[in-house]
């Protein structure tokens, strides 16, 4: 692997700004901040302007009136904690989930979530500031505190996750007034990703984004390396991504391993940053076909363009 | 790449088939073991935070229809949709650290905004997921709390005075809060109105609280567990027993039994007290010894010693 050269600052994208511009290289990254502003945007309407589109908050709204919508994470927490919810709010979580069947699970991480600019930056500094701390985390320990707040949920008759879970206490603080102690969550998890983990929270404890990438094992949306063989080895990607470990079965498959060019692995949050920062425009978002199974590998699944 | 991917979760499992004899046996079981520990740590440490994070401050009042503390904290996703539809801004969410209710559940404050009682029941309406139990129609049947005269020694009407404005303000005024005369025993000669409140009939909507016009609120509303006794299981009290038995306190057979008394009297309670059935006949004279009146009727039961 031709890695970068150690004793220059390490800037991952800066050969695709050459080849394309800022703003291409950078596009996926744009619609997410705009897609990220414009929900909490919406729900801030109403209490700032006075505009009721969306009330609530991320973990059950109302929008115009009509459409309910409520986290499955949080209502699959209280049907643990044994409560029967009304009918409401079964219907908003089938909403948000058939949706996120569709445009990958955790899309709500990297379009959605309050907490995902904050890891973002943190890994940024990181890669500024060479942090190269290494940790003993696990990526499978979240689906392990995912797991834990449903089952002690059930034995002590709480939601258990609710009373910690930074991505609605901040999103609620977002909407409805911050309280000192969420702006030192905030801190903790940026200082956290910054000298302590790379991709601490997101990559490794986050059970929310664990829950999201459930979905994700069959939503179609996905990003492909379709001109893989074109990648010349700058890792920029690799640098970039928050869950790297899923871009080389597909970028990179070792013999036989090989199942097609497509990012299966549910834990790629669909953010597109791959595709902005590689300068040899390898990765592109694709439709994976039902019925296609990525484990034919003789077969790569079928795919469609719908981005370049 | 320095990112090196580690599975100790489920995912180990099979990878540990891979293994090649006992090194990377005992890193497997080094790495479920660390996993389970950290697991069960975590475990606890959730636990108790969630259970130390989730007390409600006894000032802080769950939102009409709102189920039993257990129970919401089941059930409340704290969306806050609650909070958006009551017109009077009554409701808040608790904010992280706060330490008034569970973070991010609505609650409110009656001495500052307190519930206007409103019909149809906004906020429950609003609620997504029934933490706010949408079989509450009439908000009359609402119990959201208790309202106490906490404090006999400031309520100005306790002190003679004609106040009575919680009475006044009282959304279900002559039910939930009455006014009771009493003598007044600083003048001795006047009558004070003192309010009372009923448990049966008030909502805890804390308008009397908020309207309370001493400085601290001299009756305030407190979470129902708080401001409730409760009779032990076993207890019954008379009256009510012998209302329900339809007047009478012991079974009918049982009656003349009930005293006893010199022939021709009865007692009877609350009413006339000892009633003489012929008063031309005077009443048999008290036997001088007492004991003779109990053993009336035993003669001869144990032998006639007596
Ligand atoms: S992993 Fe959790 S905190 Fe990170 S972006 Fe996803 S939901 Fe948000
Ligand atoms: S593979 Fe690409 S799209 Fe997926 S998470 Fe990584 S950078 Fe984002
Ligand atoms: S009944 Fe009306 S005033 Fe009271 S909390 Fe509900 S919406 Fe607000
Ligand atoms: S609307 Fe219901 S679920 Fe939402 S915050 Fe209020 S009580 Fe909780
Ligand atoms: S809280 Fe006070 S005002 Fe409200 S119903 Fe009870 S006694 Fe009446």
């Amino acid at each position: 692997m031709a890695g970068h050269d150690k004793t220059k600052p390490f800037h991952p994208g800066a050969s695709a700004v050459e080849q394309f511009g800022w703003l291409r290289a950078h596009r996926f990254l744009l619609l997410r901040r705009l897609c990220q502003a414009g929900v909490i945007g919406l729900f801030l309407l109403g209490p700032l302007a006075g505009i009721w589109i969306v009330k609530g908050n991320i973990a059950s709204s109302l929008t115009l009136e009509f459409l309910p919508l409520t986290d499955p994470y949080i209502l699959l927490q209280s049907i643990f904690a044994r409560h029967w919810p009304e009918a409401t709010g079964f219907i908003g979580a089938a909403i948000v989930l058939v949706f996120y069947l569709l445009v990958g699970g955790r899309a709500y991480c990297s379009w959605v979530c309050p907490i995902n600019p904050v890891t973002d930056a943190a890994a940024w500094l990181r890669r500024r500031l060479r942090v190269t701390s290494k940790t003993s985390l696990h990526r499978n320990f979240r689906y392990w505190i995912l797991g834990l707040t449903l089952v002690l949920g059930t034995a002590t008759g709480m939601m258990m996750w609710e009373p910690v879970n930074p991505v609605t206490t901040v999103f609620r603080g977002l909407v409805f007034g911050m309280a000192t102690a969420t702006w030192l969550v905030l801190l903790a998890i940026f200082l956290f990703d910054t000298f302590l983990a790379r991709r601490g929270w997101c990559g490794h404890l986050c059970p929310v984004g664990a829950f999201y990438s459930l979905p994700g094992l069959v939503s179609p949306v996905r990003v492909s390396a379709v001109q893989r063989d074109r990648c010349d080895n700058c890792m920029d990607c690799y640098a970039v991504c928050p869950e790297p470990q899923v871009i080389s079965p597909a970028l990179k498959p070792k013999g036989s391993n090989d199942k097609g060019p497509m990012i299966v692995s549910p834990n790629c949050t669909n953010c597109g940053r791959c595709i902005d920062v590689c300068s040899k425009d390898v990765f592109a978002f694709r439709i994976r076909h039902p019925g296609h199974s990525p484990s034919h590998h003789q077969q790569p699944a079928t795919t469609t363009e719908v981005s370049s | 790449m320095s990112e090196t991917d580690r599975t100790y979760g489920p995912a180990a499992l099979a990878g540990a088939s891979e293994g090649t004899g006992g090194v990377s046996r005992r890193r497997f079981l080094t790495g479920i073991a660390g996993t389970a520990c950290s697991v069960a740590l975590l475990g606890m440490g959730l636990t108790l935070y969630s259970r130390s994070a989730s007390t409600t401050a006894p000032n802080a009042i769950r939102p009409p229809g709102a189920l039993d503390e257990d129970g919401f904290l089941a059930s409340c996703v704290r969306c806050g949709l609650c909070v958006r539809d009551c017109p009077y801004d009554t409701l808040k969410l608790a904010q992280l650290g706060e330490a008034v209710a569970a973070s991010g559940t609505p609650y409110f404050i009656a001495r500052e905004i307190p519930c206007e009682m409103c019909d149809p029941i906004y906020c429950v309406l609003a609620c997504p997921t029934g933490a706010l139990d949408p079989a509450l129609t009439d908000i009359d049947e609402a119990r959201m709390g208790l309202a106490v005269v906490v404090d006999q020694e400031t309520c100005l009407a306790f002190q003679g005075m004609r106040c009575e404005v919680c009475f006044h303000v009282c959304p279900v005024k002559g039910d939930a809060i009455t006014l009771e005369q009493r003598h007044d025993r600083r003048t001795g000669v006047t009558s004070s109105f003192v309010p009372v409140v009923h448990s049966d009939a008030c909502t805890g909507c804390g308008k009397c609280e908020h309207a309370c016009i001493t400085e601290e609120a001299a009756i305030k509303v407190m979470p129902t567990h708080l401001a409730k006794g409760h009779l032990g299981e076993h207890y019954r009290f008379g009256w009510i027993e012998q209302q329900r038995a339809g007047g009478e306190m012991l079974a009918p057979y049982d009656k003349e039994h009930e005293f006893h008394l010199p022939e021709g009297v009865r007692y009877e309670w609350f009413g006339e007290g000892l009633i003489i059935d012929d008063p031309g006949v005077p009443a048999e004279p008290p036997p001088a010894d007492p004991i003779d009146t109990l053993n009336e009727g035993l003669e001869g039961l144990d032998g006639g010693t007596r």
